[in-house]
């Protein structure tokens, strides 16, 4: 009862937040709502009982995602008025609440069938979970189940993750990092 | 950067314990909720936190950018290197069994080893992100 409460709480601050920040404006004030939705959703991961999520929504979505969007902001110096207000109306606003309406009824009508949270006749949970759940101690050693998936069982997947990580800040660096690089670079063009 | 003294004093406080709790969750994830991944970021934001309090190139001095870039290959390397470890022992890529005494220490082993790689990765390359966005503005 109290799990339903939460969620109910949780998720209505989840669409104030976000009404919020299709509304505003100041782009400073939705990078910081934006942090806030992911505390709140990791929050929700919580009461799921989902604490590895919700530990790396806390910590990349709601801190290093929201330092990273400042940091951007701080580069590319926001525009003194927003841009919709001088643009013309390319169509009409019912349009594209009529493809919303749609749409959202449509994925809601979906939902009927997903089978109860935690059902542990889901689809999802007879096909390995199973397996993991009671081969994973005697197997591992690992009391955590989700560090043994991760590490050991699907140790393939966590290394190509490990990899994409790498590969992100590589092509950071090639792009915009090296400050010492830029200013060979300029020096260079001084001397031509 | 102005001198924000109860800024820089909390800092001084906080940041020690940030960097104990990421070890925390890097060494207990098997045992709580966490691992590499979650551990890394942690590690990483308390190294923010010290280049938003007192200035980036304090922080580049404790932790140079070229160094980064090292730990960041560093913790890939690590992490494939536990996999091929156990190709000449006689088991698969990432097969972490034969590493130990039995199964259970192997995998015990592996586990930890192939964590401290993704953490080390994970906190190079956000300490990456933020040290070329945040250096990118100035001068």
């Amino acid at each position: 009862m109290i799990d339903i409460v939460i969620d109910v709480t949780l998720l209505a601050f989840l669409v104030t937040t976000s009404v919020a920040i299709v509304r505003m404006t100041n782009l400073f004030a939705i990078v910081m709502l934006y942090g806030i939705f992911s505390l709140l959703s990791a929050g929700l991961f919580v009461v799921m009982d989902a604490p590895d999520v919700a530990f790396t929504e806390a910590a990349v979505g709601a801190g290093i995602s929201t330092v990273l969007m400042l940091a951007t902001l701080a580069l590319v110096k926001r525009p003194q008025k927003p841009y919709f207000d001088e643009a013309p109306r390319a169509h009409l606003p019912w349009l594209p609440l009529v493809v919303v309406a749609i749409t959202g009824s449509a994925l809601v009508y979906g939902t009927w069938d997903i089978p109860a949270f935690g059902d542990p006749d889901a689809p999802a949970q007879i096909h390995v979970a199973r397996y993991y759940i009671e081969n994973a101690m005697p197997e591992t050693g690992v009391p955590n189940i989700v560090t043994a998936v991760l590490a050991s069982y699907r140790g393939f997947d966590t290394l190509g993750e490990v990899t994409v990580i790498f590969t992100a800040a590589v092509a950071v660096l090639l792009l915009i990092g090296g400050r010492r690089s830029n200013q060979r670079i300029e020096g260079q063009r001084d001397e031509t | 950067m102005k001198p924000d003294l109860i800024l820089r004093l909390v800092a001084k406080f906080v940041i020690p314990l940030i960097i104990l709790f990421a070890l925390y969750v890097q060494f207990h994830g098997d045992f709580g909720p966490g691992g590499g991944f979650q551990a890394g970021v942690i590690f990483s934001a308390a190294f923010i936190l010290y280049a938003l309090v007192f200035g980036l190139d304090a922080a580049e001095k404790i932790i140079p950018s070229r160094w980064l870039s090292m730990l960041a290959a560093l913790g890939v390397i690590i992490y494939a290197g536990v996999g091929v470890v156990s190709l000449p022992l006689g088991g698969n890529y990432l097969d972490y069994s034969l590493l130990g005494g039995n199964q259970i220490a192997g995998q015990h082993l592996g586990i930890l080893l192939v964590e401290l790689g993704v953490g080390i990765t994970v906190a190079a390359a956000m300490l990456i992100l933020f040290f070329s966005f945040a250096g990118r503005g100035r001068d």
